[in-house]
């Protein structure tokens, strides 16, 4: 095994396992990247460090340098990742954390030394960007980093992510994801689609925006800019919506194939293979989709252990993606 | 063609509180327009001026997004469910 200077070298190079024992065809292959694999335990390793180190580029943080502090509005992965990269840089992290994540989010934060700041659970992560939009404007010492609209977080995907899928998978005919942020999406898929351009790139979304009670009227809603600067709308060939009985569902089955992962893998695993259902019979394809992270931070949820109903209605109100 | 629709709870106030209603027509545009006549008070929340969809609005026809299957174009067969969301940041159920 090769022998490493820094946890920060152990990011990216994840590993990628056939799951095709789940698909609904046999002409059908399903290949897993298992991002769970990264040091902080999640796909937002990868996003962080590049968040990070493109600061220190252009000097919005100065490494070395005592006292200096960033803000990030964060469901709980990338602030776990971001607090992992800061606590080896010594700079000061706030994380704007909706209330209703799983504890073990919480924990993880506070074990890497970041400092939590609660924005309401009822607004979700849209509360959580706002409050932290706010928080950086009153406070323009603090670094915002905002990995919604910051090029850095699609364009580790382009330079990593990506590349290392087409070396593992050649023949992958269509990949799934997530959405998010968009920046997994959006940087791979730019990859992809300039490397094989036949490569179909799929999103899939929880039915996020039902369940936010701060919205006042349509106007108070977002699409990250991330989103946008790359054209996402050109860029991806199919949306579709995963809900959370299928997502917990495909959370428990991937356990048949020895994975235990977040419940967003899940939603991913379930568009995976709604995407495997529409291949034509006679065709053969190869979908590759993201495993977001391991299955640790949700033990608290009850997923593979309380009755399916029951984790169904919890789900509505505690943010798992 | 007869669809079933589900109402996002931000909309359901201008739209007499149902979640789930009865609607027709033989495209996504084609209803969204019926029910900006039937509840004047969500005019410019479907629909911009120009036909297309309102930004922050995701309408979802069995699951897929309808953007990616010709937009206001997209066709609807008889049963289908339509499902308007709002567009949202990161991950809420």
């Amino acid at each position: 095994m090769p022998r490493y200077e820094s946890v920060l070298d152990l990011i990216g190079n994840t590993p990628v396992v056939d799951v095709s024992a789940l698909s609904p065809k046999p002409n059908v292959a399903i290949l897993a990247k298992l991002e769970g694999h990264n040091p902080a335990g999640s796909v937002k390793d990868r996003v962080a460090l590049s968040l990070i180190e493109a600061a220190e580029e252009d000097g919005r943080l100065k490494p070395g340098v005592p006292g200096q502090t960033l803000i990030e509005p964060s469901s709980g992965n990338t602030g776990i990742a971001l607090a992992m990269v800061c606590r080896l840089r010594g700079y000061h992290l706030k994380v704007v954390l909706p209330t209703n994540v799983s504890p073990e989010r919480r924990q993880l934060l506070l074990a890497f030394g970041a400092e939590i700041i609660d924005s309401p659970g009822s607004e979700g992560s849209n509360g959580a960007v706002r409050l932290a939009q706010s928080l950086s404007e009153a406070n323009p010492s603090w670094v915002f980093l905002y990995q919604y609209a910051n090029p850095a977080n699609p364009l580790i995907h382009y330079k990593t992510t990506g590349p290392e899928i087409l070396a593992d998978v050649p023949e992958i005919t269509h990949f799934v994801a997530g959405l998010g942020t968009s920046g997994t999406l959006m940087g791979v898929g730019r990859f992809l689609k300039e490397h094989r351009p036949e490569v179909q790139i799929w999103a899939v979304e929880p039915p996020s925006g039902e369940m936010v009670d701060g919205l006042r009227s349509l106007d108070d809603g977002y699409v990250p800019p991330i989103f946008t600067d790359n054209d996402g709308e050109h860029l991806l060939d199919r949306k579709v919506i995963v809900r959370p009985r299928e997502s917990i569902e495909w959370t428990r089955r991937l356990t048949d194939v020895g994975l235990f992962v977040g419940l967003s893998s899940g939603a991913a695993m379930a568009g995976a293979v709604k995407c495997a259902a529409t291949i034509d019979d006679a065709e053969s394809a190869t979908i590759v989709t993201i495993i977001a992270d391991d299955g640790w931070k949700y033990l608290s949820t009850g997923a593979w252990s309380d009755d399916l109903d029951d984790v169904v209605e919890r789900a509505k109100t505690t943010i798992y993606f | 063609m007869a669809a079933v629709l589900r109402i996002p709870t931000v909309l359901r106030p201008a739209m007499g509180g149902e979640s789930v209603i009865a609607v027709e027509g033989s495209t996504v545009g084609e209803v969204l327009l019926k029910l900006t006549t039937t509840y004047p008070a969500i005019k410019g929340q479907l629909l911009n001026e120009d036909g297309t969809l309102h930004r922050f609005l995701n309408v979802y026809v069995n699951d897929d997004d309808v953007r990616y299957l010709g937009g206001v174009e997209a066709s609807i067969t008889n049963n289908d469910e339509i499902t308007l969301l709002p567009a949202v940041a990161g991950g809420v159920w």
